[in-house]
């Protein structure tokens, strides 16, 4: 995934959150770079016509900017199901975080081949544990019943 | 929101091997992918596409174990054939392609996507200062060698769709 989309994702995650315009601080924030690099990557994605930016209001998506966003979001979601349910990766999402860069879209295609993601993927992606809300991760067995 | 780091490069051992894993996995896929490509077309199977197919299982089981002597060079086990077998299997029926040109495809994109798999691998690692303890011109050079029969795989597959 290219940093142009790992920008989207962001964006897209923290205007969720925010429930309106992503502001540059958060964007930063949520990928531990300098606001002006931020406003740097933003300005890029402007001018693609990817994302508005409303200045004391923040980055919004545009219409093209939400389905790059979501795209980025799935192979997100697919590189922590494959690492939690095939790699059994506990660590999964630093991990995943680690790897997004160097995963393009086409190899999370393919390994989304062997996983079992649901239909309703990325809006099952949870922001606050920073995973798919139907990620199975190992737990505890259930005790059977008697 | 957890803070994610926008950096394409590769930093540690672990994060190489990890990366190594999934080139297994993607070997893996295309060999499963090819052995029941070969499996549910047998009856029809014309003598072209099988021995596209039998070559393709065959460099994939290379390239496979080229990896895992590199993975094991930094002290991380393999993933096993058989449990990616399996979830090939479980996921098989959903997937399949139902004709030649349907296998062909198929196999024109595992061998796409190793190939992009592998160039990014090796831009990460060549952006990399970090110190592995695989020797780096070795790494480069099993991983440049991969790459170099992905993209004859792709050339190959695209040949004989081009000729069919």
């Amino acid at each position: 995934m290219n940093t142009a989309d790992q920008y989207l994702k962001t964006i897209y995650v923290v205007q969720q959150q925010e429930d309106g315009p992503a502001s540059t601080g958060s964007i930063a924030d949520a990928l531990d770079v300098s606001p002006a690099s931020a406003n740097e990557m933003i300005g890029k994605l402007e001018a693609r016509g990817l994302a508005e930016h409303e200045k004391y209001k923040g980055v919004r998506l545009t219409d093209d900017g939400i389905v790059r966003a979501r795209d980025a979001l799935q192979t997100y979601c697919i590189i922590e199901r494959f690492l939690a349910n095939v790699l059994g990766v506990e660590e999964f999402r630093a991990e995943a975080r680690e790897l997004e860069a160097v995963i393009d879209d086409t190899v999370a295609d393919r390994l989304d081949t062997i996983i079992d993601r649901q239909p309703e993927c990325p809006d099952c992606f949870d922001p606050e544990t920073d995973a798919c809300a139907c990620l199975e991760v190992a737990t505890a067995p259930v005790e059977p019943e008697q | 929101m957890v803070s994610v780091s926008v950096s394409q490069r590769i930093t540690s051992d672990d994060q190489l091997a990890r990366l190594l894993q999934i080139g297994i996995v993607l070997e893996e896929v295309v060999e499963a992918r090819a052995h029941h490509h070969y499996q549910s077309l047998d009856a029809e199977l014309d003598a072209e596409i099988e021995a596209l197919l039998a070559g393709a299982a065959e460099e994939s089981a290379e390239h496979r174990e080229r990896l895992e002597s590199l993975i094991e060079g930094l002290g991380v086990d393999s993933v096993p054939f058989d449990e990616i077998e399996s979830l090939v299997d479980a996921r098989y029926g959903r997937t399949q392609p139902d004709d030649f040109d349907g296998v062909l495809y198929d196999q024109l994109c595992n061998e796409e996507t190793a190939y992009k798999f592998y160039d990014d691998l090796i831009g990460a690692i060549e952006a990399s200062d970090a110190e592995f303890s695989v020797d780096r011109e070795t790494l480069l050079e099993t991983l440049e060698t991969i790459r170099e029969e992905e993209a004859e795989g792709v050339s190959e597959v695209t040949e004989v769709m081009e000729r069919r």
